[in-house]
């Protein structure tokens, strides 16, 4: 069954969704959108280096991404500029340097298109393997440290002075982030990836009241996305990343019809 | 002799600068099991980043916090904002920082009025029911300390005096030592047993008479805030019900409570105090 593409790439897709779709519920809480972008630039970055050195591009993606967000947490609490400022720098130098680095290894032809817009119907056994691997431990951990995290990004003050230790909980997240930008590189693209963690979060949010059920929900609908963007593409013909990423908004659209049934619900609970 | 208990927090000649200025400094306290401390001064007088070093939030540039191990903290900032796009109800945010139990959470619940509140989302609370319900979360997790940064801001009147009683018993029912910033001069010198004055640094401190009487409160917040002492000295002649109704000596309920409503006898203000009674 696994040597057919469209299955391998279906089971690939899935999988980034469900580490996806969670992990997004954060960056739109903690309105890190840009920072998603950021590092999906720096991600370019690590393709070069993967190329240069000739390692492993999952790898060398992994480590200039949790090299980027970690030089982030640092020169924020330096705190002379903004986190969208800081965010610009770090994403435009991170791609600048990535395509000059690039030029000058005339001796690689780059398919830069490939790892812009991803390539899951080229996903292989190892990238499946791959991304269940580290798709189960980012899962894990952000179960771990859900509960501080979590209390961090509704208010630090009462998180640190409650014990929850914050700091922390935002470097683990900074290299879960990581993690997932890697993995999800194949099967997306370097423009694509912050859609997959936003969407499915922005959708589940109208549905749901607790953030908890938000980060399943969110989940459902990246794997939704996923499903209905790989047959869409299979359909009409179309790239698959840039499909799956349309399944998603549509599905977002959708989501706007849905009355706001928690609004609406206000001072009608148990008496 | 009684043996010296050990303090849950103490502060020990601690200040904090910002950008070349002391924001407060020389600050001493020591807060002990069942003992209420409250701050008062005037605005940017450092009260509240005297309670963030207790808590361990600041680090003092000058001077030592120092806390007990394993302290169990419950805080109230001065101001929370909670991001409206954040899916949460009362219920989940009184399990924000552990996990407690269901009948913890119904209780505190309870007790600050907010019950009916808990399948809200927290977004769509009103500035006073928010309040209460940072103060049902505090009390829950059953804090060794408590920290309050202007509890009650945004509770309406009848709500402060029931609830500022509700603080004051719980010291005893918790064991917990209070660390209490307020503006309500007159209610908080009812109900607690150490007074710091800052404004900048330690202005006085002592007992709420003590206090009260010193040359330097009287400076800071002027002759007119003197008589707000007399409020726990003299004789009360209502008692508020915990719905927020008052009834009076001669008998009758009335929803709220004010000099004009016939019921009162002569005297200054009304307001809480120990003396109040509770049906």
């Amino acid at each position: 069954m696994l040597d057919d593409f469209f299955v391998r790439a279906l089971l690939a897709g899935v999988g980034v969704a469900l580490v996806a779709g969670p992990l997004g519920c954060f960056i739109v809480w903690r309105r890190l959108a840009y920072f998603g972008d950021t590092l999906s630039h720096a991600a370019l970055l690590g393709v070069a280096f993967a190329l240069l050195f000739e390692v492993n591009i999952t790898l060398a993606v992994f480590a200039v991404a949790a090299v980027v967000s970690l030089l982030l947490l640092a020169l924020q609490r330096r705190a002379g500029l903004s986190s969208d400022a800081l965010l610009g720098l770090l994403a435009h130098s991170s791609i600048a340097i990535g395509l000059v680095a690039l030029s000058f290894m005339t001796w690689v032809r780059v398919d830069l298109i490939s790892f812009l817009f991803g390539d899951i119907l080229a996903v292989s056994r190892t990238d499946i393997a791959v991304i269940y691997g580290g798709g189960i431990a980012v899962l894990g951990v952000l179960a771990w440290i859900w509960r501080p995290l979590f209390a961090a990004t509704v208010n630090r003050e009462i998180a640190e002075a409650e014990g929850q230790n914050p700091r922390q909980a935002d470097i683990v997240f900074m290299v879960l982030m990581a993690t997932v930008i890697a993995i999800a590189l194949k099967i997306v693209g370097v423009l694509l990836i912050t859609a997959m963690l936003i969407i499915p979060a922005a959708t589940a949010r109208r549905m749901v009241s607790g953030p908890e059920q938000m980060a399943v929900v969110a989940g459902v609908a990246a794997v939704a996305s996923v499903v209905g963007g790989l047959f869409a593409s299979l359909q009409w013909d179309t790239p698959s990343g840039p499909t799956i990423v349309v399944t998603a908004v549509c599905l977002f659209v959708a989501s706007l019809l849905v009355p706001a049934t928690f609004a609406s619900r206000r001072r009608q609970g148990n008496p | 002799m009684l043996k010296r208990q050990e303090a849950l927090v103490e502060l020990d000649g601690a200040g904090v600068g910002r950008a070349g200025r002391w924001l407060v400094r020389g600050v001493n306290l020591s807060i002990r099991k069942g003992e209420i401390l409250t701050l008062i001064g005037p605005n940017g007088s450092g009260k509240s980043t005297t309670a963030r070093m207790a808590l361990g939030v600041l680090n003092p540039d000058e001077g030592t916090a120092s806390r007990q191990p394993g302290l169990k903290v419950g805080y109230v900032p001065q101001k929370v904002s909670i991001d409206w796009t954040l899916p949460l109800t009362v219920e989940r945010f009184m399990r924000l920082t552990g996990n407690i139990g269901k009948a913890d959470v119904d209780a505190a619940m309870e007790r600050t009025g907010v019950s009916k509140l808990r399948h809200e989302e927290v977004r769509s609370l009103s500035g006073g029911e928010f309040q209460r319900v940072m103060l049902a979360r505090a009390i829950a997790r059953k804090p060794d300390l408590l920290v309050l940064d202007e509890p009650l801001q945004g509770v309406d009147f009848s709500g402060q005096i029931v609830l500022y009683e509700l603080i004051s018993k719980l010291r005893s029912e918790l064991g917990c030592g209070i660390l209490l910033i307020s503006h309500d001069l007159h209610v908080v010198m009812a109900a607690t047993d150490q007074v710091i004055c800052l404004n900048g640094h330690v202005c006085c401190h002592g007992t709420p008479v003590a206090v009260a009487s010193s040359p330097e409160y009287r400076q800071l917040f002027g002759d007119r805030a003197v008589p707000t002492l007399a409020v726990y000295e003299h004789h009360h002649d209502h008692v508020h019900l915990p719905d927020g109704r008052v009834r009076h000596a001669d008998g009758t309920v009335t929803e709220s409570c004010h000099p004009g409503d016939g019921h009162h006898h002569e005297h200054g203000e009304d307001g809480g105090n120990k003396e109040h009674g509770h049906a």
